[in-house]
């Protein structure tokens, strides 16, 4: 069988003021017709820039400095733009990770796709038109001539995705580059997806490279593995080897901290061969340090209760009561979190489990229902100094780590914000030392206390996002999502921070989640929410050892298949 | 089914517009009413110095200027709904005959100046958009901020040094080679006309231009670095469709917004431009009233101008339906 792509020796170099950076060291990869490729890595290491580079569309001002790409027997990576251009589309096709960003937002799906069409196959528009269609089919948009007169937004996320892939293949291309096909989908719709792949990769015998940070994708698509790491490439195989098998530290360490939906473990596993990933966090006298001070004698045991809950978002305004229509976010829910507890939540995107977290933490108001937190309805409009005292002891940690700190603070006021607007310190030198006390509680070094929130990593950052929602000396912390934005090895950190915090400060914890594995190990009790409504809830075992409801069956039949990569 | 739901959502789109658009020709119209009554007494500029005291006040009667302010206000909306502001202080003519027969002059050089800077604009924010290294880009950016920071009246003598004094090729003054069109009087189908528009439309689009210009050179930037733009890249589309098919589109809802007010910012810097050409516009009109204190005028001008604002906000908000589907879907 020969090779349909292969690369050989490539380096891409990023020159910068401070001298190059190197992107990519000295790859050498191959794929041949019909095969699936899975290129696996952290974020950094340079996988996304190959995939740039068989297409010559590196961000500027990558350049490859080294090597040669070597496409169906004809050198390709010293072809002109122009030349370039022509082997785009009809050769090798392209699919990017986020399907709200890849299609232009003012143009008919139908025309983007005859667009593509006629440029790539010269056909006439009529019959341009007809191979649309086809391509929607074969894609699996049921009913797809109407459709070709939609926009973007009337499509959901999983068939926007398709329509994304129906234009990588308007072309007919031999080889498809896929950068995180399926990063930005639901567990659900990232099955169907990568079923499809794999469906078209055999039908049409095609070559597929598929470059992403999650194993569980490799597990379900691949059939052979490359792995890695800061610019190089550390391991190749085929997939099973690989998983089963690695041979390079880094895979090893890699593949074990995928957290495990199958049993509980005491703490995540991180990924020891990465240099500072194990930042030792060391959290003794905390229950004598000024956090754990102050702290009433709570002797509710319910810390969060809601009942019947409900709120609705509008989607269309209209002048007319009969012509809106508005969606219900939160449908008559009612949870207990018992105090010093642990409770998941969990669905797909749109179940309304984050809208329920704001809800609780009083960022929308709801439309009917109770809220109280240890005993104190919040959403009262009397004793407002109370409810304010209450929600103190409330504090919620996002999910995108980028967007929630402010970037012209310092990273020593963001923490000390809180502390001084509730004026919970004595004089501001015992501010200066209790934030720098809870900086190292998070593991981060002292210097970093007069840096701003971009000189740091996501997970970094996460880190001050944690540091911030203790100053407030929370008894309740709101997760939201807390790691879905971080690579596998900062997570397992993160994870575990919080928690030997929840442990040593005896915090209660709402726990937001899509990830099922993570939930497994983080929480006691879980409950599953679909379309604004819970399913069930129950014991963190019991849901995932024998789950009663349907849709919980469903969601736990989604899991990649852990099995085959157990060491 | 959709194009119906996007006629409704229109339909009651344009009504919340007309709404407001009422709402704000009230207050304007209260504005330029108070004019009557702040800006000194319009007795005194319409009799002479010798006037007796009788005199004076029969004028006040004869203007109602002793009746409650309300009965004033009311009298004056009246005769604004029927579009009559009153006769000029000054020469003694209905205010509306007077804007009428000088608006063509300034509609004509607001739409040439307006063709001059959505044009060049474009075509020159688009270029500079994707050539952002070129020298040729360097220099058009380094031109504009001229064009931006210089006042009218600056650019405009500065025209007419060079073209009209030193080179003597077009005319520094005046509106020639008029036309009476069915009660248009036009100067666009005459080698005159044109010659003489030249410069005051140069010099009125200049500042909207570069405006113009930079905030397509931006809105390219931007949106050449989606990842629509990579996609279509990625699909060996080329350069032209990806430029003009893909990435101008999505810089256009932006772009209508401010071309829209800029309209509205021609036909008010016009009062500039046609005072430093002496061109016979609404404009010179108003500086002239205003020299005058010709209150009728000047009241007159406000509600027109503010209805032109008002107009062509309406046309640019239709606009975006037209441009972008996700605002006809209503709501978010």
């Amino acid at each position: 069988m020969t090779n349909l792509l292969e690369i050989n020796n490539l380096s891409v170099d990023f020159p910068s003021r401070r001298g190059q950076v190197s992107a990519v060291n000295k790859v050498s990869l191959a794929v041949a017709k019909g095969e699936v490729l899975g290129l696996v890595g952290e974020s950094g290491a340079g996988k996304s820039t190959v995939g740039n580079s068989v297409i010559n569309l590196l961000e500027p001002p990558g350049i490859i400095s080294g090597g040669e790409i070597i496409f169906d027997g004809t050198r390709i990576d010293q072809l002109s733009n122009e030349e370039m251009r022509k082997l785009r589309g009809t050769k090798i096709g392209t699919i990017f990770q986020d399907p709200q960003t890849s299609l232009n937002p003012l143009m008919t799906i139908g025309k983007q796709l005859s667009e593509t069409l006629i440029e790539t196959l010269k056909i006439s528009g009529a019959s341009a038109r007809e191979k649309s269609i086809e391509l929607l089919d074969s894609v699996g948009i049921p009913d797809p001539e109407p459709r070709l007169n939609a926009y973007p937004h009337q499509f959901s996320g999983g068939m926007r995705q398709r329509v994304v892939i129906a234009l990588a293949l308007a072309g007919d291309p031999d080889l498809i580059i896929a950068d995180e096909p399926t990063t930005a989908l639901d567990v659900s719709i990232q099955k169907q997806i990568l079923d499809l792949m794999k469906s078209l990769c055999k039908q049409r015998n095609l070559g597929v490279i598929i470059v992403t940070h999650d194993i569980g994708v490799i597990a379900e698509i691949a059939d052979r593995v490359a792995v890695m790491y800061n610019g190089q490439l550390v391991e190749q195989g085929e997939v099973t080897q690989v998983l089963q098998k690695p041979k390079h530290d880094y895979t090893k360490s890699l593949i074990s901290a995928v957290p495990s939906g199958d049993q509980k473990l005491h703490r995540f596993t991180v990924v020891d061969y990465i240099d500072g990933s194990t930042e030792k966090v060391t959290l003794e006298n905390v229950s004598d340090h000024w956090l754990s001070r102050n702290k009433p004698s709570n002797t509710h045991d319910i810390a969060v209760s809601v009942k019947n809950l409900s709120i609705e978002f509008s989607i269309r305004k209209a002048l007319f009561r009969k012509n809106r229509i508005s969606l219900k976010a939160v449908d008559d829910v009612s949870i207990e979190i018992k105090t010093g507890e642990s409770f998941g939540l969990v669905g797909e995107s749109g179940s309304g489990k984050s809208t329920l977290a704001r809800l609780i933490a009083g960022l929308y108001t709801p439309k009917s229902g109770d809220i109280n937190i240890f005993g104190h309805n919040v959403l009262q409009k009397t004793e407002k100094i109370k409810t304010s005292l209450i929600r103190r002891k409330m504090q919620m940690i996002f999910q995108d780590p980028y967007s929630s700190l402010n970037s012209r603070m310092t990273v020593e006021d963001i923490v000390s914000e809180p502390i001084r607007f509730h004026r919970s310190t004595r004089n501001q030198s015992e501010t200066a030392v209790v934030v720098r006390d809870l900086i190292s509680f998070v593991g981060m070094p002292s210097t970093s206390l007069r840096k701003y929130p971009h000189e740091f990593s996501g997970g970094q950052r996460q880190r001050i996002s944690i540091a911030r929602a203790l100053a407030s000396r929370p008894e309740i912390l709101i997760c939201d999502e807390p790691t879905s934005a971080l690579d596998v090895s900062v997570q397992a950190n993160i994870l575990n921070l919080l928690k030997d915090l929840q442990e040593e400060l005896s915090l209660t914890m709402l726990f937001i989640s899509h990830d099922l594995p993570v939930i497994r190990q983080m929480c006691d009790r879980v409950a599953v929410m679909q379309n604004g409504r819970i399913c069930e809830i129950a014991e963190t075992d019991t849901l995932f050892d024998h789950p009663n409801h349907e849709y919980s069956k469903h969601l736990l039949g989604l899991m990649p298949r852990m099995d085959l990569f157990r060491l | 089914m959709a194009p119906l739901l996007l006629k409704g959502l229109m339909f009651y789109f344009i009504l919340n517009r007309l709404a407001q658009a009422l709402l704000v020709m009230a207050v304007v119209s209260a504005i330029s009413f108070s004019l009557f009554n702040f800006v000194g007494d319009p007795v005194n500029n319409m009799v002479g110095q010798d006037a007796t005291r009788e005199q004076r006040i029969e004028i006040r009667q004869q203007l109602g200027l002793d009746d409650p302010i309300l009965v004033q206000y009311q009298r004056f909306m009246l005769n604004v709904v029927k579009g009559d502001f009153g006769l000029s202080y000054r020469i003694k003519q209905p205010v509306s005959q007077l804007i009428l027969e000088r608006l063509p002059a300034t509609l004509e050089l607001v739409f040439a100046s307006a063709v001059i800077a959505v044009f060049i604009g474009i075509v020159l924010g688009v270029y500079t958009g994707i050539r952002r290294y070129s020298w040729v880009s360097k220099i058009i950016m380094s031109v504009s901020l001229i064009g931006v920071s210089l006042p009218t009246f600056i650019i405009g003598i500065g025209l007419i040094y060079l073209f009209a004094v030193y080179l003597r090729w077009l005319p520094s003054s005046g509106r020639a080679g008029v036309i009476e069109l069915g009660g248009w009087k036009t100067s666009l189908l005459t080698v005159d006309g044109w010659r003489s528009i030249i410069l005051p439309a140069v010099t009125l689009s200049l500042f909207q231009l570069t405006m113009i210009l930079r905030l397509v050179r931006a809105e390219m930037l931007e949106v050449m670095r989606s990842d629509y733009i990579k996609f279509a890249r990625a699909r060996g589309l080329a350069n032209r469709a990806i430029h003009f098919g893909h990435a101008l589109r999505n810089t256009l809802v932006p772009v209508i917004t401010i071309i829209g007010l800029n309209i509205g910012g021609l036909i008010a810097y016009s009062v500039i431009t046609e005072t430093v050409f002496q061109w016979p516009g609404t404009g010179l009109m108003f500086i002239q009233a205003v020299d005058f204190v010709d209150v009728p005028i000047m009241a007159a001008y406000l509600i027109f101008v503010a209805l032109l604002f008002v107009v062509i906000n309406l046309i640019v908000d239709i606009l975006y339906f037209i441009v972008d589907p996700r605002i006809r879907r209503g709501g978010s």
